[in-house]
């Protein structure tokens, strides 16, 4: 028995159902991004992924099999010379399914789906931590042997990333400052021209008007946002 | 076919019905505009979601 089709029917019978999904991958392909209701949206993301894959072959076979979905050349030429590029480093995940409520009228669920053409910034990313830390182990290192600590050596504190941040959790906070950073005040007030709050122990950085601006206890004051995420801060709720 | 044998009383009828019960919306705040919004939802007041931006998912008051 065949697996059968994961997520919801479209459409009034099989050709109806293929005719809407060719028509929306056909759609995506041309405009990046298209807004419909939540079921299409799931049920187009795996043939758009599907037709993807066949793009970054990139052969003649595989353009054939493509123009068999989708039958604009204009669609699929942009798919094998546009999009396929961007998507050469990633391995799946092209489209991204938003949610945005919804739609007046029937009340029917909608969605964003988008491809994902940005570069892929994770590698990125962790190198910059990377980088971040080393930067910081230096500089504990640089501060270790001022702040009359002559039995620590300068090394220990460069071995592990861990150890200087939990020597710097350890000490008071205020001692060890990230860059662009100044310590909070006894009184929990701002240091003039310093309006960013960070948390120390978070990580987290909170902007005035942020949602926890008002309830954030500052270790480190920032003079703005950059600054704070130079100090390897990030920003407060930006996950979500 | 089977079919009801005897006519639904209205006390039947109504107690079956007073089961039917409405749910509230789970809401959380947006973390950019503060405003409310549904759970792995854009916002529907300044259009954001995981910090990028939907002008499609924006309702004014009207529409919402």
């Amino acid at each position: 028995m065949p697996t059968p089709t994961k997520g919801p029917r479209v459409g009034g019978g099989p050709a109806h159902e293929r005719l809407i999904l060719s028509n929306l991958a056909t759609a995506l392909f041309e405009n990046d991004r298209i807004t419909t209701t939540e079921a299409k949206a799931k049920r187009l993301r795996p043939l758009a992924e599907r037709l993807i894959t066949f793009a970054k072959r990139g052969d003649l076979a595989a353009r054939r099999r493509v123009l068999a979905v989708v039958r604009d050349k204009g669609a699929v030429h942009r798919l094998f010379a546009e999009i396929a590029p961007d998507m050469a480093q990633r391995e799946g995940g092209y489209t991204r399914i938003t949610k945005i409520g919804a739609r007046k009228g029937d009340n029917a669920p909608m969605a964003v789906i988008e491809l994902v053409r940005e570069p892929l910034s994770a590698k990125k990313a962790t190198v910059k931590e990377a980088e971040a830390a080393t930067k910081r182990a230096a500089k504990d290192a640089a501060a270790a042997p001022a702040e009359a600590a002559p039995a620590e050596e300068p090394t220990a504190a460069v071995e592990a990333d861990e150890a200087a941040v939990s020597d710097a959790q350890a000490d008071a906070p205020a001692v060890d400052l990230p860059e662009g950073a100044a310590p909070a005040t006894t009184d929990g007030s701002a240091p003039e021209g310093y309006t960013v709050k960070g948390n120390a122990s978070s990580k987290l950085y909170h902007e005035p008007d942020g949602q926890w601006y008002d309830q954030t206890v500052a270790e480190f004051w920032f003079k703005s946002a950059e600054d704070a995420e130079a100090a390897g801060f990030t920003k407060a709720g930006a996950k979500d | 076919m089977a079919v009801p044998k005897r006519k639904m009383s209205r006390s039947n009828t109504r107690s079956r019905r007073a089961n039917w019960k409405a749910t509230p919306t789970t809401l959380t705040t947006c973390p950019r505009c503060n405003a409310p919004r549904q759970p792995h939802i854009a916002c529907p007041n300044c259009g954001t979601y995981n910090g990028r931006q939907y002008a499609e998912a924006e309702r004014t008051e009207h529409q919402a």
